[in-house]
């Protein structure tokens, strides 16, 4: 008798462990919130730090999902959540109960909701935007502000809910610092007469090529790099956006106006995450995301035997980490399919 | 019998109490500065020493304050407190009248029954023995309760109560002692006698049966003499010393006299007077929120009084003043914490002397000096001129949505105004000043001042109580300063706004230094009132909850913060209102965070409120309306 796992998210992860499942010929049902397949990455219009085009990422995971009778139920969430002895049991919105013997959970995150820093006036100013809003914007091909014209002045924040206590998340997203380099470039590659400002407290250039793409926003596009958290922005009687900023290196403090502000909204644990934490008992760190049962060699494992984790579920992931981590996944349901199920 | 060996416990710890107290008490007026000790002479011949008598006769043995708060608590304190005051009393008379001789010494009356064992057997005698026993009783049964309390908290409807430290232990065991050994004293020579009331007449009648009464009474007396002598002189270092001491702070209090920022006697009385009734405790968010116990007021007097290192206790306070609301001796408690604040950790080189009989003051300067604040690059301003000036403070600058619609409020009102702080200005002081840096506050405070007087206004409006409470509290400045909420109130009863009804339900949060901390609680209710549907909550003016977001803390984790938002919010949002309104920045921005209501300032409902166009262009510049206006 075939084995039959549920796979909760049908973004960047779910796709890749349902896709590597399906492929061993395991019944696969793919549980997505949405109306279609592809999270996050739906949104995005080049990935750092190649640049390369979203899609190609995305006719990747098509690619795998095809073909092998994935039960793909789309527009459908979890109501109901039970488990007897190593069996669980989902029951969905539409009233269906689905019978498996492991679950995968790649529930992903959501962005920071930037209006909860409300200092930075996302929602209340005119041209104050969101990361997502501006990947919106390049997809388009049209980077304009509210009244029609064209920013020349733009200014990025970073760190927009991520290692900050007042919001309560210390953790760091650890993905915003390319992606505003990214789009940095990009802005400057689209509007070559405007200006761009970054503001940081850190660059966090930890993944692969990252460090070269930074330098080459600094040597090739001449964006300007400011060290120093911005404390709030409001807008002047011209509509303009002015921010205080203190520069930390010069030592001192900024006034700047700008047309249009770019907030890099952080990473925090999705919505659907939380709910299915509170249904099912998995557990969850100081920080929201799921807690892995072991930091080191058990990044996939939850606390309950035969649900697993995959990809930024647990933490903040680029792409490639979360296709790795989805692989992983991928190898420990087997593992338990095979030799841990009772 | 004139004398017996057994008194001699009790009359060395009364006399070495007397004399401790008037000595400590020649020490307290001496240290007292040159105005208060005026204003303690001028309190002595004037009316204030009736007010103080009758106070001590509500607070410090009825204890009605402790009464309201909690029934069982109250019975407790006011049994023992106002039935050992009777017992003392009726005992002198008892000892006067039917004594050889008049005005007898002390022990005569305590120990009346030891002397006079053949006393009380018919007439008038004998109703005066019912009398004594029913005061007895009467303490005996709160005795009863403090007992429970001590091992059963719930008892008297506290969470929690008070730790003992050593002495404390050994007073109350010796306070607990002397009643019953009272009861059993006079009930075993009652019993020998065949004499006494329905309460020890009867219990040493029954005891006499089984028992030779005649034998055991002589041990139970030398107890009751013990335990009466012992606590009397642990009394000074316990916090027993609340007793005397509240007569002092009853009466300072109701001579003018105010705790200020430095320590002195009053600061000092009022430490003393402290109970440890445990009522903060239980008042207290950081308690029953976040689960912080060891660092309410009840905790911080007694280490003060115990000369240990208090920082870490006075620094961990949200200063929302719900304890000081509650205290039934009417400690100033904020003001002593904010002097522990300025003392921080650099003073702490003072000793117990006499073994904290004679506590040396900790000589706490009122400005904390922590390197040298340098604000040299703060440019003097000219400010336009103008009558009435909006600062909307660093907070409100975070929360633009209030910035946005005070604005519109202004602008709709027709008023002539001058946004001062429009492109960011300088810190009100009170962040600084929570921190104990009043040194650096100062400048901050000059700083603002000049730039007001410049101004030439005489009407300061703010949409942060934080900042309100300072321009009212310490800037010198000759001008009106309202809260914007109180500003709403005016333009709406002189019909310079004109507002639609909006049906939404709303709820108020009044902030903490708005409401308990600077006595506004009106005009925002009124406020809302006027524009929605005000609905009632479970914590209202005084009792109003804390958000949470405080400066004033600077001990507590954001989780702890978090914890104690969540659970204010919950409590506000009881009843599903559709918005959870408040008239503070920083009350705003952490009620945002934890709740999936609405969270509002009255500005921001008031600005949607608004019919566009005033009906007529009012022009307020008028110096005597706005501050009848102001005063109402």
């Amino acid at each position: 008798m075939s084995k039959h796992v549920i796979v909760i998210g049908g973004g960047v992860a779910g796709l890749e462990v349902a896709g590597q499942l399906s492929k061993v010929g395991i019944e696969v049902s793919l549980i997505e919130k949405e109306s279609k397949t592809g999270g996050h990455l739906n949104n995005w219009y080049k990935l750092f730090p190649d640049r390369r085009n979203s899609s190609e990422v995305k006719e990747y995971l098509n690619g795998i999902t095809a073909n092998n009778g994935i039960n793909l139920m789309t527009d459908t969430t979890i109501e109901k959540f039970n488990r007897s002895r190593s069996c669980f049991s989902i029951t969905t919105n539409g009233g269906k109960e689905l019978i498996a013997d492991a679950i995968v959970v790649a529930t992903g995150f959501d962005l920071f909701k930037s209006a909860r820093k409300e200092e930075y006036g996302y929602g209340i100013y005119d041209n104050v935007i969101t990361s997502a809003d501006l990947e919106e914007m390049f997809r388009k091909g049209e980077i304009v502000l509210t009244d029609g014209s064209v920013p020349e002045s733009i200014g990025i924040i970073h760190c927009v809910g991520s290692r900050d206590e007042k919001v309560g998340n210390y953790y760091c997203s650890k993905l915003c610092c390319v992606t505003a380099v990214k789009q940095a470039i990009e802005l400057r590659e689209h509007l070559p007469e405007s200006k761009v400002f970054c503001y940081y407290m850190d660059m966090r250039m930890g993944g692969a090529f990252y460090e070269e793409l930074y330098r080459e926003a600094q040597e090739k596009w001449g964006v300007n790099f400011i060290r120093g958290k911005v404390s709030e922005a409001s807008e002047t009687i011209e509509k303009k956006l002015m921010v205080k900023v203190e520069d930390t290196l010069a030592g001192r403090p900024l006034k700047m106006n700008l047309d249009m502000l770019v907030l890099m909204a952080g990473m925090e644990m999705s919505a659907g995450g939380e709910k299915v934490a509170g249904m099912s008992g998995l557990k969850t760190g100081e920080n929201r995301f799921f807690a892995a049962a072991d930091n080191h060699f058990g990044s996939n494992k939850s606390n309950i035997e035969g649900i697993f984790y995959a990809g930024t579920c647990t933490a903040p992931m680029n792409i490639t980490e979360t296709i790795s981590h989805a692989r992983a996944a991928f190898t420990e349901v087997m593992e338990w399919l095979r030799n841990g199920k009772r | 019998m004139k004398f017996d060996p057994f008194i001699i416990p009790f009359n060395i710890g009364l006399y070495f109490i007397l004399i401790y107290v008037v000595s400590r008490s020649v020490i307290w007026f001496r240290d007292l500065s040159r105005p208060d000790k005026l204003r303690l002479q001028r309190g002595f011949f004037g009316i204030a020493f009736g007010l103080s008598l009758k106070e001590i006769f509500m607070e410090s043995l009825i204890h009605r304050k402790i009464f309201k708060t909690n029934i069982r608590l109250g019975y407790m304190h006011m049994s023992l407190a106002f039935g050992w005051f009777l017992l003392i009393l009726f005992g002198t008379i008892e000892a006067d009248i039917f004594s050889a001789k008049h005005l007898n010494a002390p022990y005569k009356a305590i120990f009346f029954r030891f002397f006079n064992p053949d006393h009380g057997r018919m007439g008038f005698e004998a109703a005066y023995g019912f009398l004594m026993d029913l005061i007895l009783a009467f303490i005996l049964s709160g005795l009863l309760v403090a007992v429970l309390k001590r091992f059963y908290s719930k008892i008297v409807g506290m969470k929690k109560t008070t730790r003992l430290k050593m002495s404390d232990r050994i007073a109350l065991t010796s306070l607990w002692l002397i009643f019953p050994s009272r009861l059993l004293a006079e009930s075993f020579t009652c019993g020998a006698y065949g004499t006494g009331s329905f309460l020890t007449g009867s219990l040493g009648a029954w005891f006499a049966t089984f028992l030779p009464a005649q034998q055991m009474a002589y041990p139970f007396w030398w107890l009751y003499s013990i335990s009466l002598g012992t606590f009397f002189v642990l009394l000074p270092i316990t916090r027993y010393m609340h007793i005397p001491t509240e007569l002092f702070l009853i009466f300072m209090r109701n001579s003018g006299i105010k705790t200020g920022d430095k320590t002195g006697t009053y600061s000092e009385v009022q430490t003393y007077s402290c109970s440890s009734c445990g009522i903060c405790i239980d008042a207290c968010q950081l308690n029953f929120s976040a689960g912080i116990t060891n660092i309410q007021s009840a905790y911080l007097m007694k280490a003060i009084r115990n000369n240990d290192d208090v920082s870490e206790i006075a620094d961990n306070c949200l200063m929302c003043g719900r304890c000081d609301q509650k205290c039934p001796v009417g400690i100033e408690l904020s003001p002593i914490r904010m002097i522990q604040r300025r003392a921080g950790e650099a003073e702490n080189d003072f000793r117990n002397i006499y073994k904290g009989y004679f506590r040396s003051r900790q000589p706490i300067i009122s400005e904390k000096a922590i390197g040298s604040s340098n604000y040299s690059f703060l440019h003097e301003t000219d400010p336009e001129k103008a009558d009435i000036l909006y600062f909307a403070g660093c907070m409100t600058h975070l929360t633009p949505t209030i910035k946005n619609s005070m604005i519109k409020i202004l602008d709709a009102s027709g008023v002539k105004y001058n946004f001062i702080d429009e492109q960011g200005g300088v810190c009100c002081g009170r962040p600084l000043m929570l921190a104990g840096q009043d040194k650096e506050a100062r400048e901050l405070i000059n700083y603002n001042s000049q730039m007001i007087w410049k101004s030439g206004a005489h009407t300061l409006i703010t949409s942060c109580p934080i900042c309100y409470k300072v321009f009212k509290e310490s800037y010198y400045l000759d001008v009106e300063v309202l809260h914007h909420t109180q500003f709403i109130k005016m333009l709406i009863d002189e019909g310079s706004v004109k507002l639609n009804f909006l049906r939404n339900k709303v709820v108020y949060h009044s902030p903490c230094d708005l409401g308990r901390g600077s006595g506004v609680y009106d005009e925002p209710k009124e406020v809302l009132n006027h524009v929605s549907r005000l609905q009632k909550s479970n914590f209202e003016d005084g009792n109003s909850l804390c958000c949470g977001g405080s400066l004033a803390n600077m001990k507590i984790s954001s989780q702890k913060k978090k914890k104690i938002a969540l659970e204010a919010a919950i409590e506000l949002t009881k009843d599903n209102p559709d918005i959870l309104a408040t008239a503070c920045p920083l009350c705003k921005k952490t009620f945002s965070a934890v709740t999936e209501t609405r969270v509002a300032d009255i500005s921001e409902i008031v600005a949607e409120a608004l019919i566009e166009k005033p009906v007529k262009k009012n022009n307020i510049s008028n110096v005597k309306s706005i501050r009848e206006l102001a005063n109402i």
